[in-house]
């Protein structure tokens, strides 16, 4: 698949027309998760664990059934027992076991008549709690004497000697460290640390679940992926996964955080006990904080060698991260991707995956890249600084190509860092004055991306408009997107494409929208899907025409004679062909299922300006810059919104977000006064540069853009920090206090 | 034979060795193979492995076709936000 | 536990409910009246999807009780727009990309619109103070920021 759809001349890729569902998004009509009401629907309340680590001795829910307008209450014993890896560790997350885990843990459910009853009613439900000693902190949690969270979670890969709480062990890499230190004119050794922060969406998660005693259920939820709530479900539940129908609603962000299930089995439990009647759940925002999402967070060790010139010779990292009570930190990433964006001889990675008191990580844009690149991207920005070498040429010297051979193994393709690098230099940005107490800070960044299990249909309907069914939900303007694919490839007008996300009764097995792919996959599909339709177009015509269909071509929208014996016949359209095809052989319609390997990485570069108040250790952003390679831009408005979105929530990571918790294990800021993300005052307007190396993988050239954009803003920051104060700020977030503290001990010292 | 390159870590279930030559005409068989002349490879495999065939990245795919000639590596299982 | 009856007007229609005491004005739009465009993001005045107004006045719902809502006019996403029209606001915000998920986009036009009652020609500044209220977790806000000003200068018959 080399680029086979078209490479230039595009009438609709590239151009930025409204989306689809635009008029129902602005006018409060898109339905998202907690706006379902249905007859008879009952309302679920979770009850969660106060406790970090606590035995549960005993449920007592004789008062909350005793409550009017209460119809079940549930804990783990109505579950099926027997479950083994990660679909336990997902069913005992739903609903805790023998041991609360987490703060906010769940323990039990309550389903009553009303949002009001059940609430109640949960505040009525008495659990007797053993409280144990907890950890909270990655380190902390792999000394010798941490409490032990759950013995036997580890897997094959933990050497022995280590404690019970690291779960998984990674050790990757090639070539020679020792040599390639020996080689170098410079080596530093630095460690590092990113706090665990959440994917904040501003949509809580939602669902509502109806289950008769026959097992068989439907499910209304938002999500990012309607078969992966479908199979963890029926997995926790123990029923056959078609056993359950799941509709995704409109999502109100997901970024990673939507693709796994948290109290959507409940819903199905609660309904099965309450008579088969709907449950729906909706969660408070500090139920997400306490008990959804988070990102992993890290400690880090990093040691780079360089000659005099910039030319790195070695890399060794060392990366542990805690993503909460369960395995599944995404470290295997990080000791992936570490060093990606270099030409690196040399390079080794050490990552363990830890347990501790939290709750259990969900992916979050990019996962396990953004950590690591601040650790290893302010190293360079240090080394770039002590040999005198601009920090965007250093990068140059060692940018990966085409060709090179990456430090997780095999070569890259075609790909844009060096391009992006070009782009970020050339940029005005680059070179605007800086005032006192201003710097400007570089980061690159990389996401592999991902194709991924991928189902979709495309329907020629009777008067020639087209529909597009896809099991991708659409979180960012991906219907806009894929209607625009369609449209190029019929080369019809992009109004008469209808794009709907399929329910899983619809289609075969879809992943989520997740790693990048919506625009990748489900793209791909829809130009597969359409090719078919125009295959079976052509033939209708050729028919008609008493032609051979290798004597038609599709151009325009319509099947036209091509070659010395088609003979001479008018073109027929999408319309005229779909207008007769009931009588001349039934309805039109092209399908594609596969699991895509095309996808191709997207590298980026960011440039940031930043002031620092020195009173008070405030960091303005005053100026932001994202270059990054799409291959090609479908909707560049779209493209440019993930680039922006991106590097936002980089912003925020870097700067203030954070997960704060006591002696006591228990979060203490889970609300969003406190867990502050960015505010529309935090932040600048985001200048973007979309770059385009066209992924030979994709009809059009596509990349994912979703989740590299997160990845610079961290180191870039931090360097840009640098640069303003003379200060490496080797932890995140790199609050006012921090920075104030950092000032005052620099003058002092 | 084709050969299959290993991460770092997984040597000690190799016998020390980080490249390993082995029959087999799939991603697939390849696997299956490496896990007969390395049982110790069985878990590692199991829990789930990508590969890379000739720079393309298949985080599942049994099925796709490898030679002798192709240059492969093992990579750890992937997931996306 | 006894029920009050609440008599008031919605985006210029009258509407009656029977809420609890403790019942929020969003609760009582959402489950009673079935207008759903106000979402609840926080429920702690944090991230202004909720916003509506009272008597004019920009508020979060989720912190007002509807008992409150007795004899007062409130207005909601859902009247933003005029028959088939829709406000220059909502038209900005789809030319321009301004929304991703669009889950703070009902809250984020609603404050919008407040403000340009207020003041017709916010400086960039202004209009990010302004929303400062209302979390956007997809766009960086960059986009919206342009389409609010470009609304504004629309409404004041500049060309854009």
């Amino acid at each position: 698949m080399a680029l086979d759809g078209k490479t230039s001349d595009y009438k609709q890729i590239g151009t930025t027309p409204d989306r689809p569902d635009g008029l129902d998004k602005v006018t409060g009509r898109a339905r998202y998760g907690a706006d379902i009401h249905v007859p008879g629907m009952l309302h679920g309340v979770v009850v969660r664990s106060p406790h970090a680590h606590a035995r549960i001795v005993k449920i007592d829910a004789t008062k909350a059934l005793a409550l009017k307008g209460v119809k079940a209450v549930i804990t783990r014993a109505d579950f099926p027992e027997g479950l083994e890896g990660e679909d336990w560790d997902i069913q005992e997350n739903c609903m805790a076991g023998e041991k609360a885990l987490y703060d906010g843990h769940a323990v039990a459910a309550v389903a009553a008549t009303s949002q009001l009853i059940a609430r109640d009613a949960a505040k009525l439900v008495e659990v007797t709690y053993e409280v144990l000693p907890c950890v909270t902190n990655v380190d902390e949690a792999m000394k010798e004497g941490a409490p032990v969270i759950r013995d036997g979670a580890a897997d094959y890969s933990v050497p022995e000697g280590l404690h019970p709480n690291v779960v998984r062990y990674f050790d990757t890499g090639r070539g020679d460290l020792d040599k390639g230190f020996a080689e170098a004119d410079l080596v530093v050794e630095k460690s590092y640390s990113t706090e665990a922060v959440h994917q904040g969406y501003i949509e809580p998660h939602a669902c509502m679940g109806q289950m008769g005693s026959d097992g068989r259920g439907e499910m209304w939820v938002c999500t990012q992926g309607h078969w992966f709530i479908r199979r963890m479900s029926a997995a926790v539940l123990g029923i056959e996964t078609t056993k359950l129908r799941v509709t995704p609603s409109e999502i109100g962000g997901g970024f990673g955080g939507k693709t796994t299930v948290f109290m959507e089995p409940l819903s199905l439990a609660l309904s099965k006990k309450a008579g088969g009647k709907p449950v729906k759940i909706v969660m408070s925002r500090s139920e997400v904080l306490r008990s959804t999402g988070p990102t992993a967070s890290a400690s880090m060790d990093i040691k780079m060698g360089m000659t005099k010139d910039g030319k790195i010779t070695a890399a060794h990292g060392t990366f542990r991260m805690q993503g909460g009570a369960f395995p599944g930190a995404p470290v295997d990433v990080t000791t992936m991707l570490a060093f990606a964006n270099y030409d690196i001889e040399n390079v080794h990675h050490i990552g363990y995956d830890v347990i501790t008191n939290r709750p259990r990580q969900a992916a979050y844009r990019a996962p396990g890249a953004p950590m690591a690149a601040f650790a290893v991207e302010s190293t360079i920005d240090d080394m770039a600084r002590e040999l005198g070498i601009d920090p965007i040429e250093i990068r140059l010297r060692n940018a990966v190509k085409d060709g090179t051979r990456s430090t997780f193994g095999p070569k890259f393709g075609p790909v844009g860092l060096v391009e992006s690098l070009e782009a970020a230099k050339a940029h005005a940005n680059y070179s605007a004055p800086l005032g006192p107490n201003q710097g400007r800070g570089v980061a690159s960044g990389y996401w592999m991306n991902w194709g991924g299990e991928t189902s979709a249909s495309v329907a020629i309907s009777e008067d020639g408009s087209v529909t597009v069914s896809v099991g991708t939900p659409d979180i960012g303007g991906s219907r806009a997107s894929m209607a625009l694919m369609a449209a190029e490839a019929f080369g019809i007008a992009y109004e008469d494409v209808r794009v709907n996300i399929s329910d899983t009764g619809a289609l075969g097995v879809n992943e989520p929208t997740h790693g990048s792919r919506a625009t990748y996959a489900s793209g791909l599909a829809t130009i597969k899907a359409a090719e078919e339709c125009i295959g079976k177009l052509c033939q209708r015509a050729a028919d008609k025409w008493g032609i051979d269909v290798d004597a038609v071509v599709w151009e325009d929208g319509a099947a036209k004679p091509s070659g010395p014996n088609a003979g001479d016949h008018d073109p027929l359209t999408i319309g005229e062909i779909a207008a007769e095809m009931g009588g001349t052989g039934g309805p039109i319609s092209g399908h594609y299922e596969g699991s895509p390997t095309g996808f191709s990485g997207s590298f980026g570069t960011h440039v940031v300006d930043v002031e620092i108040d020195p009173e008070t250790g405030h960091t303005t952003v005053l100026r932001y810059l994202v270059v990054q390679d799409a291959g090609k831009a479908i909707h560049p408005d779209y493209v440019e919104g993930q680039f922006q979105g991106g590097a936002a929530q980089g912003i925020g990571w870097a700067l203030n977000e954070e997960y704060i918790y006591g002696e006591d294990g228990r979060l203490q800021n889970p609300i969003f006064l406190d867990y502050r993300i960015p505010v529309a005052s935090d932040l600048p307007m985001i200048d973007t540069v979309i770059v385009e190396v066209p992924n030979p993988g994709h009809p059009y050239g596509v990349r994912g853009v979703g989740e590299t954009g997160i990845t610079p803003p961290l180191p870039a920051l931090a360097n840009a920090i640098r640069s303003a104060t003379g200060l490496r700020m080797t932890g995140l977030p790199m609050t006012p206090p921090k920075i104030l503290k950092a000032l005052k001990e620099q003058g002092n010292g | 034979m084709v050969e299959i390159n290993l991460w770092s870590g997984l040597r000690r279930f190799a016998d020390g060795k980080d490249r390993v030559e082995v029959e087999g005409k799939t991603v697939g068989e390849i696997l299956d193979d490496l896990v007969r002349i390395h049982p110790g490879l069985g878990p590692v495999i199991k829990a789930g492995v990508a590969v890379s065939v000739d720079g393309e990245i298949l985080p599942n795919a049994r099925h796709a076709a490898v030679t002798e000639d192709s240059e492969v590596f093992l990579l750890q299982r992937l997931r996306g936000g | 536990m006894s029920k009050i009856h609440v008599t008031t007007t919605v985006n210029g229609d009258e509407a009656e409910f029977l809420c609890e005491p403790r019942e929020t004005l969003l609760d009582c739009l959402r489950d009673k009246l079935h207008m759903t465009g106000a979402k609840e993001g926080c429920g702690t005045g944090d991230c202004g999807a909720c916003s509506v107004t009272v008597d004019g006045r920009l508020v979060c719902s989720c912190l007002m009780l509807g008992v409150e809502a007795e004899g007062k006019e409130i207005t909601t996403i859902e009247g933003m727009a005029e028959g088939d029209t829709l406000h220059p606001l909502q038209r900005k915000f789809i030319e321009h990309a301004a929304l991703q998920c669009g889950v703070c986009t009902p809250g984020i036009l609603v404050a919008s619109k407040a403000l340009l009652e207020k003041n017709p020609d916010p400086s960039e500044e202004e209009l990010r103070y302004w929303l400062a209220g209302n979390l956007c977790r997809c766009t960086g806000y960059d986009k919206i920021i342009r389409a609010v000003m470009d609304a504004a200068a629309e409404m004041r018959g500049e060309a854009a």
